[in-house]
């Protein structure tokens, strides 16, 4: 056992409003200078969706993340170090511009300097920031299919649709959808790092921070085309690449990330993990998708066991991360009360960025068909007859594990209706609890985790 | 399992760091040197509190960081006081809006010097030379028809100069003293919108303005995001539970409202709130954002909304009323509301029984009709047979007899809420409808009438039922024997009023609201109340508004809701709270100095002003009640405007057609006082209201100062009209001016419409926007992180500070530097031209005051018997004493009426005289003619005022406020503040940490003890009456006009049919676009943007980047089919009103026949030219336009009284109907 720690994130999607506070709020610390205009090192997606850059889910294409080879070896799906190297300066792999999509800004100057006699209303005309040139219309964006548009044009390229064989119609009586916030996921088991040909990409060992350390980097781009969740960009000024930092700045001097601490809608939970560094690539190697998840969890260290602790201690894991990690909010999200999944386990990389799924609206059928109101229990959502196909969130968050992503939505709608009694005044009945193999304090803790969340308890 | 390779192993080596064991991890040292840019990035000298100051109700703190002299972002800040330990906090508050706003600061958008158009500036410099006066130099260029022509048209078509502060604020200021010399200063308007989120930077301009003797132009009833169902109901402009109440309801319904977009920092209570159980309905037409965390979503056609909630109504009176008579809820409404007292039934000409008036004292003999105020007595029958006086009603309000008696205690009393009773008698009574499919006129379009039966008894010779009884019969709950056309059962879909009927008109299964009804009265029955209705501008931007909220309203009346912590109406649509209301009126409408102001119904200003009169072919006969007496039958909208500015319902400004300076003299000649001057003047013709003839060149309004607001970019209803009439630029209005035979009958027409009404536009921005671009002249603004001033907003209970993180950059000023300026100005001017005079304020009957005594039984006499009587048949005539040589000084101190005088907030008095003393300590002393004054000469100093004079920030005044409320109450509640009464906030309390405010009774509910506010918790727990004529919350309005409009009762009433009131195509019909392509006729939406506050960040480049850059259009696939468009393809919306290019974003999240323009996007950002026109394409507003409803315009009548942005016409624009074609994808800008 060699216990390392990690500072990880949760998401909860079940709360997120889509609003892009995180997105701007990081775009304004960190990317807002030449060359990264087109960076968004926090960005959220509308789901279903192609995201951004566009398809950045589809491997086949992108090359991503880690193949399981049949003899049980992992190795880069991009291909190793030596086909990185024998291609490194025609790196097939990456997106292309429009994939992100070409920046643009406008002439506003041309507003109060119209001349005089002008023959309409002045107005600013858009024109791309790569090359200066005038455009009619921006044609593509990072958040084009924000909240669903032109779903006709590219909501089926989602390439979760196809791989998790859900049904989804462009029909406004099947219509669903939610958001996606994403960052660099600072994976245990990182790709990116592996493929970096000048030894610039690397994980900090005393959190496990993924950075590129920008004097060594030669701008080959593998990391671009090897990270599966595009999350390495590549400045096209400096020629290096450049990617989320967790905001270590700020970490190190005791605050959250930007991320966290602007996110209105109070979702995102940051801690400390205390994982098994020597049970990564076993639990990276796990034959089945399916259980990718359960395998990733269980490399988790139980930071109150004195076996995990003295290991710790004697892997020089500071005494305060000890304790972070036993005060940690996602460590509670992801173990005790699974309800946290990891972003595409399947891509092996064993990500660090961990979502509770989302609920959502009943079917049209079944506000149709006129149930019955009287009974409280229905009053809440039954997860069967939900908007969002569970096969859906299965294959983004758990690897196409159906049962393990109902179980956490059975939980979240099972803390509805227990706090539901004891918000009219009465008792939990424990019954609720029991029937998701949990007690009925284990659901108020929760409850208070997901729900009071306060800044202390967040972070 | 090993995946340890060769490769890898070298790959540790290569790279000198420590490979795990299976190789593939490495964990490295490297790089802390270079990842100094990350640190240096983000590392600041300095972190300064501020927020954003308009457009917005969120009032959030944020932090600003700066480094080097710089601002270089912000992030919200998260030390709000604590909500307690079983509550979600308020942090972090913001959005990505607010996230973006640091781009402004250096944007090539911003303004950075003074512009005046080359043309004025050339005109104006050459007559300043001429007669070596700016005053006359400004009467000569406007004065002379060529040069005024030459300087109006050159706007909107750039040619805009840079010049010094100095030229450009002389020219201001002499534009005003020019006015108000000529014309009077009721020709002087300004136009600021919602103060509470930057409550100096209004108030030091309003403050100028009022001294000078200007309009304040309305914002809440113009935007359309005043209720009128609020003031009908409650009798207050709009109170409603912070967003942190949101979190206590058991069942929260989203109603029109897409709150993570329209309110982003506080959706998060509503996403916590699901976790302890709290059920959540969304009911929009399209999957909005906020539909994703809906249980269930009612997927309701635009508009209809009303009709789903009369079923909801019709099942719980059904059930829970009738059948089940919960005690909770008949106790609540008997006490709380109207229900139990007695209207008259009267008959008709024709037979017919109706609805007619309260019944009061004053229909009674005896010790009733001797009572004081016995006209306002509303009645109830007693559980004993006897009629009688409940209390708290009007009557008690004013009078001596009245003191320690207006309460809701009823002592002795115990009304009884139907007459009903097995084998009584009853009378079937006729109510209108309005269901039914419309036909070209004459009459009412989709009218009909339902004849319901209701129990009756004989009162003083009078039939009479109860509000109750009426409102089972107009919700179709009939009971055993009672006569008329009742529904079989829910499904019976041709009774109006159950769920089948409403699915037929709002596409909710009948199923779904059946259920939804049952779960919101059963989860109040089981919370105590906690069901909540947030109610947005998806069903408050509608011409028929009012109707459509009240019987939203009634659900949370008749499940006993309203006052109770998570329950209640929370309607949340551009609603603010000035939570130091009093201070801040003092000091924002100049009281302190002078009374009353001049403060004015916009939507009447500019419905006047832009000429959208002169095209408005409605009449009001086609939207009145089919039993209509006729009273209304004749008048076109306009001439309903008209006669309520007469009778003085509604202000109007510019008030007559002479100066009110002028007015002051001849009375002052003629020996009269102004009052019997002015009502003789008009009696005999020789006088008359600006309003009617608004077209004559002295009636015009002159001068138009912006600050704080993008009037031409977001909020003109009607922009084109703004365009040609107001301004005098290009335009693409497409209607017909109306011909000869149906114009309006109280109104001049004249033949030539006058086009650039305006002699000056002039605006202050930080931004170039279509206001800016149309403006003569353009004043750098300070940006929201570079001035000092305070907010607060009814989302959370705190008030907080704005600070300048840098000074001013280039030659930008404050709001309050500019205005302080102007005053200065101002006053060195009026040395020759003014000097000191008497103006003649002609104003509103007003709320909260005796006034509303002024219409006995809501029955409006004719003009012939009522003749002119000033305050009582016509408004009051006000002599105001104004030196013009004396504005800065009195801009700069604090004017003698709060102690001399008091102060008042809804009939609430003050007085202050301890606390301006103070004042005078903490703000210095200042000399002025009438000796020293406290100082109110920077903006901390005016904040200090506004905070030290009202109840929410000084605690000594909550507890005055309530001791003088309990004597009228007999109920002293002054315990709410009590601990509080020696706090005082004071500026620099708050710029360190947002405070949470005094519970006072300048408002209805509590924040004591931590509690979370909601609204009406005062009159609920402290027997605190409404506002209103009975002093309970209203289900019936008995005014003429209401009857005429058929609205006694909450009723379903449609979006306009505009093809029958205007000709225009019906929605959904696909016609020849006139160039061989098709177009569709679509319900044209314009909803609130997820990119932009109104037209602020829109042009943000962050915000274009998210959303689409540029001006968007959402349309359903079925949609863009039968138009041939795809996603992002050009196109063009028209309709008479105006044209647009956009883009269309087609989305099967939007349902067929309806498209949503995100509302004010700006034509500014890459909007090519109309194909049609060759214009420059049109704003979201260039296809709407003002449409007056009368019954808004009712005054003078209890809670039907004005008050500034409390009751008025509204700017609504949710009925407009529009064709979209594909337009040539060839666009040229």
């Amino acid at each position: 056992m060699k216990v390392m720690a990690q500072i990880a994130m949760v998401m909860n999607l079940d709360k997120c409003i889509g609003c892009h506070t995180c997105s701007v709020t990081c775009k304004q610390a960190w990317t807002n200078r030449e060359g990264t205009e087109y960076m968004w090192f926090n960005n959220v997606e509308t789901r279903p969706g192609v995201g951004y850059p566009r398809r950045w889910e589809d491997q086949v294409e992108n090359k991503g993340g880690w193949v399981h080879k049949a003899n049980g070896k992992l190795v880069p799906r991009q291909g190793g170090r030596l086909k990185g190297l024998a291609n490194i300066f025609a790196n097939p792999n990456l997106p292309e511009m429009s994939d992100y999509y070409e920046p643009w800004t406008y002439e506003y100057e041309k507003l109060l300097s119209a001349p005089k006699d002008s023959s309409a209303l002045p107005v600013a005309r858009p024109k791309s920031q790569m090359t200066g040139e005038h455009i009619n219309a921006p044609e593509w964006g990072p958040n084009w299919d924000d909240d669903l548009g032109g779903s006709l044009e590219t909501m089926q390229d989602d390439p979760v649709i196809a791989a998790s064989g859900a049904e989804v119609k462009a029909q406004i009586e099947n219509a669903f959808m939610f958001y996606l916030p994403r960052i660099c996921e600072h994976c245990l088991n990182p790709t990116c790092v592996s493929v970096c040909p000048s030894g610039a990409m690397y994980k900090r060992s005393e959190d496990g921070i993924v950075l590129v350390d920008e004097d060594k980097c030669r701008g080959w781009r593998m990391c671009v085309s090897g990270c599966p969740y595009k999350k390495v960009y590549f400045n096209h000024t400096t020629g290096k690449a450049e990617k989320c930092t967790l905001c270590y700045p700020r970490l190190e001097i005791g605050e959250p990330t930007v991320c966290s601490e602007t996110c209105v809608g109070r979702l995102r939970y940051l801690g400390v993990l205390l994982y098994d560094a020597d049970r990564v690539g076993e639990a990276a190697a796990t034959e089945r998708d399916e259980d990718l998840y359960e395998a990733q969890r269980q490399i988790l260290l139980d930071p109150r066991d004195p076996e995990v602790i003295e290991g710790a201690l004697a892997e020089g894991v500071p005494r305060s991360y000890i304790e972070a990690a036993q005060e940690s909010p996602i460590y509670k999200l992801i173990h005790e009360y699974q309800v946290a999944l990891p972003l595409h386990p399947e891509y092996r990389t064993l990500p660090m960025v961990w979502y509770v799924p989302p609920l959502s609206p009943i079917v049209d059928e079944v506000t149709a068909s006129g149930n019955d109101g009287e009974d409280g229990k229905i009053l809440l959502t039954a997860i069967s007859r939900m908007r969002i196909p569970l096969e859906y969130l299965a294959s983004l968050l758990a690897g196409g594990n159906l049962a393990v992503t109902e179980k956490t939505l059975r939980r979240l709608a099972a803390m509805r209706s227990y706090m539901r009694d004891i918000h009219l005044g009465g008792e939990g009945n424990e019954e609720i609890a029991a029937a998701v193999g949990m007690t009925g304090e284990e659901i108020e803790a929760m409850y208070r985790l997901l729900a009071i969340a306060k800044y202390e308890d967040r972070y | 399992m090993s995946s340890e390779t060769s490769l890898f192993t070298l790959g540790a080596h290569l790279r000198q760091g420590e490979a795990s064991g299976d190789a593939r991890q490495l964990f490295l040292q490297g790089g802390r040197q270079a990842d100094a840019f990350y640190r240096q990035r983000f590392s600041h000298d300095k972190i300064v509190r501020s927020t954003h100051g308009v457009n917005c109700t969120g009032s959030c703190s944020w932090k600003v960081y700066v480094k080097d002299g710089m601002i270089t972002w912000e992030s919200q800040e998260v030390d709000y006081p604590t909500t307690g330990p079983d509550m979600p906090e308020y942090e972090p508050r913001g959005c990505p809006r607010g996230a973006a706003f640091a781009w402004y600061e250096y944007s090539p958008t911003r303004i950075r010097h003074p512009y005046v158009r080359g043309k004025l500036l050339d005109l104006y410099r050459a007559a300043k030379k001429r007669t070596g006066d700016p005053v006359l130099a400004w009467h000569e260029v406007t004065s002379d028809p060529e040069q005024a022509r030459a300087y109006k048209s050159a706007r909107g078509k750039g040619g805009m100069v840079r010049t010094t502060w100095q030229e450009a604020t002389e020219i201001v200021a002499a534009a005003h003293v020019s006015t108000v010399k000529d014309f009077g200063p009721d020709r002087v308007a300004g136009f600021s919108v919602i103060p509470a989120m930057s409550m100096v930077s209004y108030g030091a301009g309003s403050r100028y303005l009022e001294l000078m003797g200007g309009s304040m132009l309305s914002f809440y009833d113009w935007y359309a995001d005043l209720p009128p169902a609020s003031p009908q109901v409650f009798g207050d402009q709009t109170d409603v539970p912070e967003a942190g109440d949101w979190f206590n309801s058991d069942y929260l319904m989203l109603w029109g409202s897409n709150v993570p977009v329209t309110r982003t920092p506080d959706a998060h209570f509503m996403t916590e709130g699901r976790y302890h159980g709290q059920k959540v309905v969304v009911c929009s037409p399209d999957f909005a954002d906020s539909t994703k965390f809906a249980d269930e979503w009612l997927r309701v056609h635009p508009g209809t909304d009303a009709a789903l909630a009369m079923a909801m109504g019709h099942v719980i009176l059904s059930e829970f009323h009738v059948k089940r008579q919960e005690e909770f809820f008949l106790d609540y409404m008997k006490r709380h509301t109207d229900a139990p007292f007695l209207i008259t039934i009267e008959t008709e000409d024709d037979g017919q029984y109706t609805a007619g008036k309260f019944l009061t004292a004053s229909d009674m003999g005896g010790e009733l009709a001797a009572s004081e105020s016995a006209e306002y007595r509303l009645l109830v029958m007693d559980e004993d047979g006897s009629v009688k006086d409940p209390g708290g009603t009007l009557a008690d309000r004013y009078g001596d007899a009245g003191q320690g008696k207006w309460n809701l205690d009823m002592p002795g009393v115990d009304p009884v809420m139907s007459l009903y009773a097995d084998g009584g008698e009853s009378v079937e009574v006729s109510l209108p409808r309005f269901d039914l499919v419309g036909e070209s006129g004459p009459g009412t379009i989709g009218a009909g009438v339902i004849k319901r039966g209701v129990p009756v008894r004989r009162v003083a010779g009078k039939l009479v039922t109860t509000v109750y009884d009426l409102l089972l019969a107009q919700y179709g709950v009939g009971r055993d024997g009672l006569p008329g056309e009742w529904p079989s059962g829910y499904d019976d879909a041709s009774g109006l009023g159950t769920p089948a009927w409403q699915e037929e008109l709002t596409g909710v299964p009948a199923a779904a609201a059946e259920r939804i009804g049952r779960e919101f009265a059963q989860s109040a029955l089981d919370s105590g109340g906690r069901s909540m209705i947030i109610m947005g501008a998806g069903t408050n931007h509608y011409f028929h508004s009012d109707t459509i909220y009240r019987t939203m309203l009634a659900l949370t009346s008749m499940c006993a809701t309203q006052g109770v912590n998570g329950g209640g109406w929370a309607h949340y649509v551009g609603q603010e709270k000035v939570r130091p209301i009093t201070g801040w009126q003092q000091y924002a409408m100049a009281l302190d100095w002078s009374r009353p102001p001049r403060q004015m119904i916009s939507t009447g200003f500019w419905y006047l002003t832009t000429d959208q009169w002169r095209y408005d072919a409605g009449r009001v006969e086609r939207i009145s009640s089919p039993l209509a007496r006729g009273e209304l039958g004749d008048m076109s909208f306009a001439d309903s405007l008209v006669e309520a500015t007469q009778r003085g319902w509604m202000p109007g400004y510019p008030q007559f057609d002479r100066s009110s300076l002028d007015l002051a003299d001849e009375a002052k000649e003629a020996g009269l006082a102004p009052g019997e001057y002015v009502a003789r003047e008009l009696a005999e013709g020789r006088l008359h209201f600006a309003v009617e003839d608004p077209d004559a060149f002295q009636n015009h309004p002159k001068v138009l100062f912006n600050w704080r607001t993008n009037l031409l970019g977001s909020s003109a209803k009607g922009t084109e009209f703004f365009l040609r009439h107001m301004i005098g630029a290009d335009n693409d209005v497409q209607a017909e001016e109306l011909p000869e035979g149906v114009r309006p009958e109280r109104m001049a027409w004249r033949d030539e419409a006058p086009e650039g009404k305006l002699d000056l536009m002039v605006t202050a921005d930080f931004r170039n926007t279509s206001t800016t671009l149309h403006s003569d002249v353009v004043l750098p603004a300070a940006t929201w992180y570079e001035k000092h001033d305070i907010s607060s907003t009814d989302m959370h209970p705190f008030v907080h500070t704005f600070n300048p993180a840098i000074a001013p950059p280039w030659d930008a000023r404050t709001d309050f530097e500019l205005f302080g300026e102007l005053a200065e100005l101002s006053s060195q001017l009026s040395v020759k031209h003014l000097g000191a005079r008497t103006d003649l304020v002609a104003a509103p009957l007003g709320h909260d005051s005796p006034d509303e005594l002024n219409t006995p039984h809501g029955v409006v006499p004719d003009r012939e018997s009522a003749g002119w009587v000033p305050g009582v048949t016509m408004p009051k005539i006000i002599p105001v004493k104004r030196d013009y040589t004396k504005i800065a000084e009195k801009f700069n101190a604090i004017g003698p009426l709060p102690e001399k005088v008091g102060m008042a907030t809804k009939g609430v008095a003050f007085q202050p005289a301890a606390v301006v003393e103070d004042l005078g300590k903490r703000n210095g002393l200042i000399d002025t003619s009438i000796g020293q004054r406290p100082a109110v000469d920077t903006a901390v100093k005016a904040a200090q005022m506004v905070l030290s004079l009202s109840g929410t920030t000084n605690g000594k005044l909550s507890v005055q406020g309530w001791k003088n409320l309990a004597q009228r109450t007999g109920h002293d509640a002054s315990e709410l503040a009590a601990g509080d009464e020696e706090k005082l906030i004071t500026y620099a309390d708050i710029v360190s940490q947002p405070k949470g405010v005094i519970t006072s009774p300048e408002w209805s509910g509590s924040e004591h003890g931590g509690r979370r506010y909601t609204a009406f918790a005062v009159n609920k727990e402290y027997s605190k009456p409404w506002h209103t004529l009975s002093g309970r919350m209203h289900y019936f309005m008995d005014h003429d006009w209401m009857r005429e409009m058929g609205e006694q009762l909450p009723v379903f009433r449609p979006p306009v049919d505009l093809m029958h009131l205007y000709g225009e195509a019906a929605p959904g019909q696909v016609l020849e676009d006139g160039s061989g392509g098709a177009e569709v006729s679509v319900r044209y939406l314009t909803v609130h943007n997820k990119w932009a506050i109104h037209s602020q960040y829109y042009d943000n480049l962050h915000m274009l980047t998210l959303g689409r850059g540029g001006q968007t259009v959402w349309m359903s696939p079925q949609d863009a089919e039968k138009i041939g468009v795809r996603d992002n393809e050009w196109i063009e919306v028209h309709n008479r009103n105006g044209v647009v290019s956009a883009r269309a974003i087609v989305s099967h999240r939007m349902p067929e026949g309806t498209v949503y323009m995100y509302h004010a996007q700006e034509r500014t950002m890459g909007t090519p030219l109309n194909e049609k026109t060759g214009k420059r394409g049109g704003t979201h507003n260039s296809l709407t336009r003002i449409l007056i409803k009368p019954s808004h315009l009712i005054g003078g009548y209890g809670h039907f009284t004005y008050a500034f942005n409390y009751i008025g016409p509204t700017g609504n624009q949710r009925d407009e109907v529009a064709m979209i074609r594909r337009r040539s994808q060839e666009v040229t800008f």
